[in-house]
């Protein structure tokens, strides 16, 4: 009898013990969320939203907050990121997926998803010791929009990777089957029908990457040198929002606090696009098949 | 089975009473054995040396340091959040009016490459350097090539100071690279030719070469009787006349003992 009870009370109060874990992180989220926008509101009225947002000067000790180099800063390193991560991301998602022997997919799958787990700090610190000084053989500093996307496409290259790899495997054997069976050699039904019926997850793989690419302060603003300016080249440096916030965090007060909490507003923003992009295109995957 | 429900309750009460436990341990600064410090990154070190030569000989007291940067060394020294606050700069005119322990002088050198010819600068011509006034390494003496100036981020104690001391009115100039921590800076130096940039006198390492400034060498002993220009305060900040243990560690820094532990980590002690 008692165990029929106690079998019936967890039963019962586990979908409280499920609810009590969603609800914790919805308010967790919720409270980052008017946190950060109750203290960068200040900013927000006090510099005025056109100001902030399209300013060209970051100069906190005279009260200038603009944060346009920054954004561009931030889409700069993320573009320069993506260009080169998704033919590699891509390429590599190809071979994991048609063309390695299982033997060799053992081994690699595993070293890529090994990748994400590394701490962003020592991509930053890979990216001073190797790409800096390599980019300061080319021209100038070394610190620069280049080095920053490289760093950053080492970073997202796994993600791109997995999440590629994991919607060609979904492909439908029968596409592949039906392609072959009419003729097309393996890379023609790579190229032709693998990839295009794959496209929507490859596309949530980039997007997913963006999000992580334009998050990443710390390995950052080890690379890229903060200069706040909008750049003109790849070798020049400059700074992104999340980097921005954390250069500065530690020693803020008042106006110039409000302003990096305002960046923060500016992201928060920026990411919460990237990932409606990312669930649409991930739904749409999801119709097709 | 018959265990589970207690389980099951056990960890409901416990995950809505742990949160409260961490609250109320982080509350424990008002004890009496026990001092907060926490501010300037410049002070960090010698301020974590100096809190353990103290509890050394004072076994039961407890000296928590902790960074931030002077700006938050001051506002939470004002707010009570620590007992002594540290700033590596004057306090503005803005800030809150703290009783200030000087604790040290610390010497600002201007760095470079350890390949770069050019062995002393002028204080205007640092300025004009850091403004982007004198862009090429040929303009001051040295190899015909650009200069690349690496800073401190804004807010940065040792900035403030260098700003106030050689900048003046003038800007550091807005393509200028800024690293925010002074292991950066040197790391970034030393492994760039044409660069220069500046740094506190405790963080000198080999790997980079210091100027002289209007002819005077960056070292300890010109810092102390004066000559060397660029030379900024260090002080420990109290709210209000410090008392019991307060008082204890900071008449311990300024005493002898202190001072000797300030010298042995590159700063230029006060007495």
């Amino acid at each position: 009898m008692y165990r029929i009870v106690s079998r019936y009370f967890v039963d019962r109060n586990a979908k409280y013990l499920v609810l009590l874990c969603a609800s914790t992180s919805f308010i967790i989220l919720a409270a980052i969320a008017i946190f950060t926008l109750r203290e960068g509101l200040p900013a927000f009225q006090q510099v005025g939203l056109f100001d902030f947002i399209f300013g060209t000067e970051w100069r906190p000790t005279l009260d200038k907050f603009g944060i346009a180099p920054m954004i561009v800063g931030s889409l700069a390193v993320t573009f320069g990121a993506m260009i080169l991560a998704i033919p590699l991301g891509v390429g590599c998602a190809v071979l994991l997926a048609e063309v390695a022997p299982a033997k060799v997919r053992r081994f690699l799958r595993p070293a890529v998803e090994l990748l994400v787990g590394i701490p962003s700090v020592v991509y930053g610190l890979v990216g001073i010791l190797l790409v800096v000084p390599t980019i300061r053989q080319i021209a100038g500093t070394g610190y620069s929009v280049a080095a920053g996307a490289l760093v950053l496409m080492a970073m997202v290259l796994p993600t791109v990777i997995s999440i590629s790899e994991d919607s060609i495997r979904a492909v439908p054997r029968i596409y592949k089957e039906g392609s072959l069976a009419l003729g097309a050699t393996h890379w023609q039904t790579i190229w032709h029908v693998m990839i295009p019926a794959a496209r929507s997850g490859i596309v949530a793989s980039i997007i997913l990457g963006i999000g992580r690419a334009i998050g990443e302060a710390m390995a950052m603003i080890m690379v890229i040198g903060n200069a706040v300016q909008i750049p003109t080249s790849p070798l020049d440096s400059t700074r992104t929002l999340a980097g921005g916030i954390a250069v500065e965090i530690a020693y803020a007060g008042g106006l110039h606090e409000n302003a990096l909490f305002a960046i923060g507003v500016v992201l928060f923003i920026l990411i919460m696009i990237i990932n409606s992009f990312a669930l649409i295109a991930m739904r749409r995957g999801r119709e097709r098949t | 089975m018959k265990e589970a429900p207690k389980k099951f309750i056990f960890i409901i009460v416990a995950s809505l009473l742990l949160p409260s436990f961490l609250i109320a341990g982080c509350g424990g600064g008002g004890l009496s054995d026990t001092v907060t410090e926490s501010g300037s990154t410049t002070v960090q070190p010698v301020a974590e040396k100096l809190a353990e030569a103290f509890k050394a000989e004072n076994p039961d007291a407890t000296i928590i340091i902790q960074g931030g940067g002077s700006s938050v060394g001051i506002k939470s020294c004002n707010d009570d959040t620590v007992d002594i606050g540290a700033s590596s700069r004057e306090l503005k005119s803005d800030e809150p009016n703290l009783v200030k322990h000087l604790l040290a002088r610390d010497g600002i050198a201007i760095i470079t490459h350890p390949s770069n010819p050019v062995a002393g600068l002028t204080k205007e011509q640092v300025r004009d350097i850091f403004t982007g006034k004198i862009a090429k390494w040929s303009q001051v003496g040295g190899e015909n090539k650009d200069i690349y100036v690496i800073a401190r981020e804004e807010g940065s104690g040792t900035r403030t100071a260098f700003e106030e001391m050689v900048m003046g009115k003038e800007l550091i100039k807005s393509d200028a690279i800024l690293l925010p921590f002074n292991g950066a800076i040197i790391m970034a130096v030393s492994n760039t030719p044409q660069a220069i940039g500046f740094i506190s006198f405790g963080y000198i390492k080999n790997s980079v070469e210091t100027l002289a400034i209007d002819g005077v060498a960056a070292t300890a002993e010109n810092a102390k009787n004066g000559t060397y220009p660029i030379i900024r305060p260090l002080y420990f900040l109290t709210k209000n006349q410090p008392t019991g243990l307060v008082k204890d560690f900071i008449d311990f820094c300024l005493g002898p003992e202190g001072q000797s532990i300030v010298a042995a980590e590159g700063y230029i002690p006060v007495s």
